[in-house]
């Protein structure tokens, strides 16, 4: 079981993603560094959260326009799986690998909490471990989630069960449009979400609900 | 002007939220401003403004190519419009 973790200067949960992989498939994940421009066979590619270039300009918009990005766009091609979390989504969205944008929480404030999840699509590669519209804890830590696109798109992604995760009602911690908290690509193997399943992978963390995300789209056994 | 030697071009490029676009952060200006009795303010938005120095003779060329560089790295054309000015 193959993971690679994409690396950009300022991702400070590349870490905590490293040591959930290895925790998960037993097995550390490749690094690779922003200017590759070849990447490694792997089962997944992971893009995980931080402040990539001090978020400069918009979140995500400098290190979606590196080298990597052309390589893991011709991966997701050919049907890897991608996921990206916090500042990995927000990258995501940058490089047009999925649609729309995170604008600044609605509260203007930083939020560090964990929040309430209902799987809105039980019937992905990433949340098949999950019951549909399960609810499911996950810690949450950004200043800048608050999904939004255009009404066409949004029609688009809730007409093809596009939005994987929404935030439980009333549990809407940046103002995002739908309550989206998590939304993968048409094909199925590009995900993108502002909570971080990597911080809850054992009881340690006080729950394991985030793991089943990685069993799922590693088709491992939980 | 010598034969093949660009000359300095400058512009400003202005970046604004979209009209139907929420813009929070221009919400908390205006509450600040009425709270310093400002009380005439109605509405502020946020934005954006990158001055830019090419080597670049022709202004339609410049025109275009400004227009590039917006729409592939300054601008989020999901939330974002922008102007183009040339300053001299």
């Amino acid at each position: 079981m193959k993971t690679a973790i994409i690396q950009f200067p300022g991702l400070n949960r590349d870490y905590d993603m490293t040591t959930a992989l290895k925790k998960i498939t037993g097995y550390l994940p490749y690094k690779i560094w922003q200017t590759e421009t070849t990447l490694p066979d792997v089962d997944m590619i992971v893009i995980p959260g931080g402040f990539s270039y001090g978020d400069y300009l918009r979140c995500g918009a400098i290190a979606a326009r590196q080298p990597v990005i052309q390589a893991i766009r011709k991966k997701a091609e050919k049907g890897v799986m991608v996921l990206g979390v916090c500042n990995g989504f927000q990258i995501l969205l940058e490089s047009g690998l999925l649609p729309g944008t995170l604008m600044r929480n609605i509260s203007l404030k930083f939020v560090c909490r964990k929040v309430k999840l209902e799987v809105a699509n039980a019937d992905t590669a990433f949340s098949r471990s999950y019951s549909p519209g399960q609810i499911i804890r996950c810690p949450v830590a950004h200043h800048d989630g608050n999904y939004f696109t255009d009404k066409k798109t949004l029609e688009q992604l809730e007409d093809n069960g596009q939005v994987v995760f929404r935030y439980a009602k009333g549990d809407n911690p940046n103002g995002s449009i739908h309550d989206i908290a998590g939304i993968i690509n048409k094909r199925g193997n590009i995900l993108g979400m502002m909570p971080h399943p990597e911080n809850l992978i054992e009881p340690a963390h006080g729950g394991i609900d985030g793991r089943f995300l990685f069993t799922s789209a590693l088709g491992i056994a939980s | 002007m010598l034969k093949g030697k660009k000359q300095i071009m400058k512009a400003r490029v202005t970046v604004s939220l979209k009209i139907d676009v929420l813009d929070p952060q221009g919400k908390a200006i205006l509450n600040a401003l009425n709270n310093l009795t400002f009380n005439n303010v109605r509405s502020v938005r946020q934005g954006k403004i990158f001055d830019i120095i090419l080597n670049e003779n022709d202004i339609k060329a410049a025109k275009e190519q400004l227009e590039a560089i917006c729409e592939k790295l300054l601008v989020n054309t999901v939330i974002e419009n922008y102007h183009i000015e040339f300053l001299s």
